[in-house]
């Protein structure tokens, strides 16, 4: 699909921050590009919310679903740039499809999921189901 | 990572207080060439475009984004610096921030696009 340089780190685009490029493609997930977007999950009384990267995804390609009341899956897929008679000089950001499932610390309410994506961070609110908020127990006297 | 990042200069982005705790990182850039102009195309998640600093002097490139603090993280600051061999238009450079993905559009000066040149007989 794209034609690459040969020599595409050569003299044309140099980058300054070089040892930190090496710390990137250690630290980065660039053995499985695309295939894991990260998730931060938190929850409180009554939610459990999640949030993830996900810049430059068209969201109507973006399918988010709950299953067994605590098992969530992110999926997508991410395009490359369309640049008609383009040569590539550098690529580092992935593309393709991608799913991620995890589990969530509490049971949540599936018909009641939010989801936001903005500036290319999808944002999920899920409600907690009833039977899994806390209950304040009154402790009766005698 | 985040220290060597540092060392890029301060000035070149949205000024942060010395105090805040913040965290820089390297976002990962693609870069194409067409026949009129490299594109230099970086995942800024969380970035709104009003927050973006791009600079381009010396035949430097930076390009800077601040996504501001979230309830799970410090506040991140995204940066490069490139340095580039071919000649840019400087004045004629755009830039695009769509659902996360800055676009620096960087057309090259009319001596460095290749001409067809006419064969008389």
């Amino acid at each position: 699909m794209f034609q690459t340089r040969r020599h595409p780190f050569g003299a044309l685009w140099t980058e300054f921050n070089q040892v930190q490029d090496e710390f990137a493609k250690w630290l980065s997930r660039a053995g499985t590009p695309a295939t894991a977007p990260q998730l931060t999950v938190w929850e409180d009384e009554h939610a459990v919310y999640a949030e993830a990267d996900l810049p430059g995804v068209d969201p109507a390609q973006l399918e988010v679903t709950v299953t067994e009341g605590n098992q969530l899956t992110v999926a997508g897929e991410r395009n490359p740039p369309e640049v008609a008679g383009a040569v590539w000089l550098r690529q580092e950001r992935p593309f393709g499809k991608f799913t991620r499932v995890v589990g969530l610390p509490a049971l949540v309410d599936a018909d009641r999921v939010e989801a936001k994506y903005t500036d290319g961070v999808l944002r999920l609110t899920l409600p907690k189901h009833e039977a899994a908020k806390p209950r304040k127990i009154v402790v009766k006297g005698e | 990572m985040t220290n060597l990042a540092r060392e890029a200069p301060a000035q070149n982005g949205p000024a942060a207080p010395a105090e805040e705790r913040s965290v820089t990182v390297g976002p990962r850039v693609d870069i194409l060439e067409t026949e009129g102009e490299f594109l230099v195309v970086a995942d800024m998640p969380g970035v709104k475009p009003g927050d973006v600093d791009i600079r381009f002097e010396k035949g430097e490139l930076s390009v800077h984004g601040r996504r501001p603090a979230t309830r799970e993280y410090d506040p991140t600051n995204y940066h490069r610096v490139f340095r580039v061999a071919e000649t840019v238009a400087a004045d004629r450079i755009t830039a695009e921030l769509k659902v996360g993905v800055l676009t620096v559009h960087l057309p090259k000066v009319e001596a460095v696009k290749p001409k067809r040149i006419a064969v008389t007989g």
